[in-house]
């Protein structure tokens, strides 16, 4: 907005790269005392080696093949392996992902807007917020089957609770001010619930939106390791099977930087579509 | 000749917040009549239920007892011959200015394109054309309150219902606002009913004041014409010497409901008085 360079964004671009600097060198210290300690061959069986991981990850996402040789004592085996498990993991994470928010959006508007199925419903609610949902799913595995819909399952309600509470909570929420006055301007109830109702719980879904997507990971993730034959969480638990630490630290790795991708797509989605709000509005996250 | 509006004896009560069993009575025994054409101020002291009234005229708040008649048919929910511009921010933020001024059409079913025409015109009346399609947290509070009459205004009500509008601006744009206001009535007469704590400004612009007591109970305690020559411009008129008498009598009237309403306030009932 401001391109105009004063004293004070000066100071605040140098300070900027100073951290980012500064960031910079505390992960070049972390994964050199980590190669440093993997020296060590019992130390490098449980933590793994840097170097190992790296290859790994190349190895999955890059089909190349070089021999081994003096750098490299055990070559690169390249097969591009990681993509239809990636591939999978990403389908279920987008699926509960929007199955989970269009469910938590419904939902919290009409318990939001009947006061008799919100008193009615919630002791309900509030026991199944507070189960730990891990756990169904052997039960959705059971009902489900191991294919992709019972990680979905498990993932649609970690996200749907998160949306849920949000979007009761804005709904609640909505000034009267803006009801009376749109009331007043002739809106009957379903031109309220489009107008006033709909496009205030949408800010409030927005908010939750970074804490639903990364859920939505983890509810994929952990169904795939609990049962699978396809996806990130399949190839993590195979590795742990055979003692694979390489590997495992590589399926982090991969998972880690997805779930940053799908957070910042999220944040460019949010930018674009609340254009309305004030630049400084502070988030209203639960 | 029928009254646009006539409050009836109208008594309003609430349920204590403290305690269930106790009430609180915060209009009582009003009665209050406004002819087609008229602009009527409505002053009292802070807290004293001047928004409950309004609320019942606008059907917002069903009256304990009395009943409210909009041109001579007993008024049942909603007030839909009137339009209702509130002391607080009411426009949807997520929509621009011009957005905004088409919402009541919209719920009217006006076609789109009707719609938005009728809407810009409204804008530039209010001098806001350049700003139609700016978002709400990009207008400052006069252009807001610009934007909240045009969207008022937009449905050509024919009575309008004002709670202290221009309260939460600087003096320089309220007075703008007020010959602003003035200029709009003057041309398509309707009847207004205008809340205010600001006794200048109540006298400034109607043709009517009203002063209301102290509450609990609030009723009209005092009524005076304002027979001030129009077209008014509201900041040279203060030194007008009718003006002055006037602005004496209202005031001797109204300042001891103001330091009841005060005492009040401080009272340990403090949680009664809204």
């Amino acid at each position: 907005m401001n391109s105009q360079l004063t004293p004070k964004t000066v100071f605040v671009n140098s300070r900027k790269k100073m951290l980012r600097l500064w960031q910079l060198l505390l992960a070049i210290a972390l994964i050199g005392v980590w190669s440093l300690v993997a020296q060590d061959p019992q130390w490098a069986f449980f933590l793994g080696e840097p170097l190992a991981v790296l290859i790994r990850v190349i190895e999955w996402f890059v089909p190349i093949v070089v021999a081994p040789n003096e750098w490299l004592s055990s070559g690169i085996h390249g097969t591009g392996a990681i993509y239809i498990h990636l591939g999978v993991t990403l389908l279920e994470t987008v699926l509960a992902f929007v199955i989970g928010t269009a469910l938590g959006l419904s939902g919290g508007l009409w318990l939001a807007l009947s006061p008799l199925a919100s008193e009615l419903l919630d002791p309900y609610i509030k026991a199944l917020n507070s189960m730990p949902r891990v756990i169904l799913a052997p039960i959705f595995g059971l009902w489900f089957g191991l294919g992709i819909w019972s990680k979905v399952a498990l993932a649609v309600t970690l996200v749907f609770f998160v949306v849920f509470f949000n979007v009761y909570q804005g709904v609640k929420e909505v000034n009267p001010v803006l009801l009376a006055n749109a009331r007043m301007l002739g809106a009957n109830a379903s031109k309220l619930l489009k107008t006033v109702y709909l496009p205030s719980a949408t800010s409030w879904v927005f908010s939750s939106l970074h804490s639903s997507v990364g859920l939505a990971f983890v509810g994929a993730v952990v169904g795939e390791y609990l049962g699978s034959a396809r996806g990130v969480g399949y190839l993590i638990l195979q590795a742990e099977g055979t003692f694979d630490v390489n590997t495992v630290f590589a399926g982090i790795v991969v998972l880690t930087i997805c779930a940053l991708v799908l957070d910042a797509l999220v944040g460019r989605l949010e930018r674009r579509l609340m254009r309305w709000q004030p630049p400084s509005s502070p988030s209203h996250s639960r | 000749m029928t009254y646009a509006l006539e409050l009836d004896r109208i008594g309003c009560e609430f349920q204590s917040n403290s305690n269930q069993s106790e009430s609180y009575t915060a209009v009582q025994e009003t009665t209050l009549n406004v002819s087609q054409g008229e602009f009527v101020s409505v002053v009292g002291p802070t807290g004293c239920g001047k928004s409950t009234l309004l609320n019942v005229a606008a059907g917002l708040l069903k009256p304990t007892t009395g009943e409210v008649r909009v041109f001579g048919k007993r008024l049942e929910g909603l007030n839909a011959r009137a339009g209702y511009m509130f002391q607080a921010e009411s426009l949807l933020p997520w929509r621009t200015a011009l957005q905004n001024v088409m919402l009541g059409l919209e719920y009217k079913g006006v076609p789109l394109e009707s719609a938005q025409s009728l809407a810009k015109d409204w804008l530039a009346r209010v001098g806001l054309s350049r700003f139609a399609d700016n978002y709400i947290h990009q207008l400052s509070g006069g252009m807001r309150k610009r934007v909240s009459l045009a969207q008022t205004l937009v449905l050509d009500p024919d009575i309008i219902l004002m709670d202290e509008p221009l309260s939460a601006l600087d003096i320089q744009t309220r007075q703008l606002m007020e010959n602003e206001i003035l200029e709009i009535w003057s041309k398509q007469k309707k009847a207004v009913v205008f809340i205010t704590h600001d006794l200048d400004e109540a006298i400034a612009m109607s043709d009517r004041v009203v002063v209301l007591s102290a509450g609990p109970g609030t009723h009209p305690i005092g009524e005076f014409l304002v027979d001030l020559q129009r077209p008014r411009n509201v900041a040279e008129i203060r030194h007008d010497l009718q003006y002055t008498r006037l602005h004496e009598q209202i005031w001797n009237v109204l300042r001891d409901e103001v330091l009841k309403g005060y005492r009040q306030q401080l009272g340990p009932k403090e949680e009664l008085i809204r």
